[in-house]
């Protein structure tokens, strides 16, 4: 066994802890498992890697199921069963499983079964196991004690998480499983990781101040280990070009920055947060120059990809100052004859403490919406059916929602949904200035 | 023996620490007993046992029905009490005839499927193969029926034990809890049942009907919580090799080297540590496993270094490991959030007011680099997912800027969690720090 660990932790950088934890607590072959098993850990921090490299060394028959592909409890019991008793549902065997099994009683009588079969050790492990919760209420405490409801069955159920095992408990409790903590990655560890991509034809330092120019623009934001990966693969292409045209040598540290800078701050903004795709991204890094009109265009065009006929626009504007504006100014706002009014010191404090912009939009009836619509279009509308039909169709479209009150027809209440920059956008469209009447702002 | 002692070589045989491994390691199953630790819940419960044992022997030899509830807290020993005590009557040949059911509450989750445990169990005639024929209501009428026709002379004692008695407590009707009480009340074949629980308002569950048929007869199990010789004693057993282990000079030097070890300082401090948080036996053996699986031939001792290590995993606080792993990004999102719960005393805030409060500190006195509001929005929504941070109410219509979420930590937690983070840059310290925000 040290031998098989020692290779692991070799395989696996800078996870040795948590490999040697879990393979002497799963002990030699024949030795008693313990009952369950729990690691938590942020996403990407190897749990999986660790967990079934382990169990492989060790000659654990394993079954390893994602708890997210399960929309009942019986799929999951059925697809454990199948891969600890080696049946494949195939043609051969009519795409049968196992045993049809849908409740727990059933499942712990067919693992007792398959257990006094196979003289092999045995482990579950659960991927994703926080889904186990919406599941019915007693999986998890019968999952923690299989041992002990198959009376002597070796077998070890692995609970693999993102959240502590503080948010899992529940009503009367259940036997505490064995709790092992998968840490984040140091930025040490991650250089160290991330140095394992090199591609052969580059310099090893040459990689590694790469890396670490990737790691200065993106560690703050994010620790998460795929992301990072993912990252400085998509910008390498980018880095390496003045070497490769000739402008710059490997260890022209400061021209490689200067010109690498650009293009990790523009992923931040466009490929971190997924508004580009990689492909995309990639695409437009072959097209340099064009480049930053490129990503202006697209994210542009995400926000104002929506036509929306003249009156919708309107409407949609209405909308958002009805419940961006308090009823209060109303008539200060639209109507024609209105007082003066002076801003006071202790008016404005009043008006920063409660912005709408940071509560959030304020529900509006009907009423107050066409008078407003009214008010600000200047030319005369007829409220035909088509005007309120432009209303409900902006409520399937998902820019203003419909607030309490199932009834169509008997005032019901309205809210803006819509970002400021979207019905800026808008309002530039038809030439209309919304800042001037909105109340934040004024 | 001294001379022995001299003899053993520091590494030992691997095969031997094989053999012991695996032995520990069947003392310290998560569950269930030994024959030692059935021997030693004997003792220490002995009025309980004999009380069990009485109840038993007269459902087994007299024909008597009797009905009882065990009560204790999670992991005290109930169910291996009464196997113990089981067992014994199986030893001492009382048991005969008798026929044991068990059921757990967890696994038969409805009358049905309890039902068709019973008649698996009892080997009833028309379940052959392991498959019950009929409707639930045909089911009930015939084992009440088998068991109605039976009389003391005639028919064979049976035993239920009810594991997990307060889930049966919510099944429809309590059907069944109520026609077995039924049985065990009238004179009718022989039946004992006895129900484990770990709630101890249980008889509040039942229903009326069900309760004045059950005969009151409540057993409970407590924790003897004195540390000094009880505690040890039990860590003492289930570190002990049996007689039966092959190599009997090793058995006796390792027990000895126990009782050594009861003397160690370090180790006293770990026990004493945990008794104080739990007296749990279950969590004294996990703690002991994670020391077993740190033996190896290189080091075949137990030694009070591995106790200090065992420790340290098993008493790791989670919050803080999570905070450990978030960015710094986060980390000021947290902050931000802190200084909001204490500015509105626990109201509930959104992203804006979080992104606003931020942006007032990134601003005005950090060195570090301002991000973008949708970088800050991804973040957020991480804290989300790893649940620090939850939503109030589950408003689908709502703008997701605009949803209303709270904080589940308190302003105290970030704080100490906080203080034990390494490489914090100071600034955003001093501004966890301040009361302002």
């Amino acid at each position: 066994m040290v031998e098989t660990v020692s290779d692991l932790v070799m395989e696996i950088p800078c996870r040795a802890p948590q490999i040697k934890l879990l393979a002497s607590l799963l002990g030699e072959d024949e030795c008693p498992l313990p009952s369950s098993i729990f690691m938590y850990g942020h996403s990407g921090t190897g749990k999986t890697l660790v967990t079934t490299a382990v169990l492989e060394r060790l000659g654990v028959l394993t079954s390893h199921v994602n708890c997210i592909e399960f929309y009942n409890s019986r799929v999951m019991y059925e697809t454990i069963l199948n891969q600890l008793s080696g049946t494949v549902p195939t043609s051969n065997n009519n795409y049968s499983s196992y045993a049809s099994c849908d409740n727990l009683g059933d499942f712990v009588g067919h693992i007792r079964n398959i257990g006094s079969k196979t003289k092999q050790r045995m482990a579950i492990v659960l991927e994703h196991s926080e889904r186990l919760r919406d599941c019915d209420a007693n999986i998890l405490p019968v999952l923690c004690r299989l041992q002990e409801l198959t009376r002597d069955v070796n077998i070890v159920v692995i609970f693999l998480s993102t959240l502590p095992i503080d948010k899992f408990r529940a009503a009367t409790g259940f036997l505490e499983p064995i709790v092992i903590h998968f840490p984040q990655y140091t930025k040490d560890e991650l250089v160290e990781i991330l140095m394992r991509q090199r591609p052969p034809r580059y310099s090893e330092e040459f990689y590694k101040n790469y890396i670490n120019l990737v790691l200065s623009v993106f560690y703050l934001a994010t620790k998460g280990f795929p992301e990072l990966q993912h990252q400085v693969q998509l910008n390498f292409k980018a880095y390496c070009e003045p070497v490769e045209k000739g402008d710059a040598e490997e260890y022209d540290i400061r021209r490689l920055w200067r010109n690498i800078e650009p293009h990790l701050k523009k992923a931040m903004s466009s490929v971190y947060l997924r508004e580009v795709s990689s492909a995309q991204y990639e695409r437009m890094q072959q097209l340099t120059e064009t480049a930053p009109q490129d990503v202006a265009l697209v994210k542009a065009g995400l926000t104002s990809k929506m036509e929306l006929p003249f009156y919708s626009k309107f409407l949609l504007i209405a909308a958002y100052l009805a419940s961006y504006n308090p009823a209060r100014t109303d008539k200060r706002y639209f109507m024609k004859h209105h007082g003066k009014q002076r801003n006071t010191k202790a008016k404005i404090k009043a008006k920063e403490r409660s912005s709408s912009q940071l509560v959030g939009p304020k529900p509006f009836p009907l009423d107050r919406l066409l008078a407003i619509f009214y008010s600000i279009v200047d030319d005369k509308v007829t409220p035909t059916a088509n005007v309120f039909s432009q209303i409900s169709t902006l409520v399937t479209l998902r820019l203003v929602t419909q607030v309490g009150g199932d009834d169509q027809l008997d005032a019901p209440k309205y809210k803006c949904a819509v970002p400021l920059d979207f019905i800026r956008s808008v309002a530039r469209m038809v030439s209309f200035d919304i800042v001037r009447y909105l109340y934040d702002y004024s | 023996m001294g001379l022995k002692r001299q003899k053993s070589p520091v590494r030992s045989d691997p095969d031997l620490m094989k053999e012991v491994q695996k032995q520990l390691r069947l003392n310290l199953r998560l569950w269930g007993t030994t024959k030692e630790a059935g021997k030693r819940l004997k003792s220490l419960y002995s009025e309980e046992a004999q009380h069990l044992k009485d109840l038993m022997t007269r459902t087994l030899t007299l024909g008597e029905s009797n009905s009882a509830l065990v009560l204790a807290a999670r992991g005290m020993g109930k169910s291996s009490l009464v196997n113990t005590v089981i067992e014994k009557l199986e030893a001492s040949g009382t048991l005969g005839e008798g026929v044991v059911v068990r059921l757990s509450g967890l696994l038969q989750t409805d009358d049905r499927l309890a039902l068709k445990e019973i008649t698996c169990q009892l080997k009833l005639e028309n379940a052959t193969a392991n498959k019950v024929f009929g409707s639930f209501a045909e089911n009930l009428a015939f084992l009440l029926e088998s068991l109605r026709c039976g009389s003391k002379e005639t028919s064979k004692p049976v035993i239920f034990i009810l594991d997990e008695f307060d889930l049966f407590c919510h099944h429809r009707n309590q059907t069944l809890l109520y026609n077995l009480f039924d049985v065990a009340q009238s004179a009718q074949a022989p039946i004992c049942v006895l129900g484990l629980t770990c709630r101890l308002d249980v008889i509040e569950l039942l229903e009326k009907r069900v309760k004045s048929r059950f005969s009151h007869r409540q057993i409970h199990l407590f924790p003897e919580d004195k540390f000094d010789p009880h505690y040890l004693n039990i860590f003492e057993q289930l570190l002990e090799l049996p007689d039966s282990f092959p190599s009997k000079d090793f058995s006796r030097k390792w027990n000895s080297d126990v009782a050594v070890l009861l003397k160690d300082s370090e180790v006293i401090q770990v026990l004493k540590r945990l008794h104080n948080t739990t007296k749990d036996v279950r969590a004294l053996k996990t703690l002991l496993l994670l020391c077993v699986s740190q033996l190896s031939s290189d080091q075949p001792q137990m030694t009070g270094h591995m106790f200090m290590r065992a420790q340290s995993l098993f008493a790791s606080e989670a919050k803080t490991n999570m905070l450990q792993g978030i960015s710094v990004l986060q980390l000021c999102l947290i902050i931000a959030m802190k200084h909001l719960t204490t500015i509105y005393e626990g109201e509930p805030f959104n992203f804006e007011m979080v992104f606003h409060e931020y942006r007032k500190f990134s601003r005005q006195r950090s060195t570090m680099q301002s991000f973008e509001r949708p970088v800050v929005f991804k973040a957020f929504d991480q804290l989300k997912c790893l649940e620090l941070v939850r939503s109030v109410d589950n408003n689908r219509g709502t703008q997701r800027e605009y949803q209303l979420v709270q904080l589940m930590m308190t302003p105290l937690q970030v704080t100490e969690a906080l203080g034990q983070l390494p490489g914090i840059p100071t600034d955003i310290q001093q501004w966890a720090a301040s009361s302002l925000g």
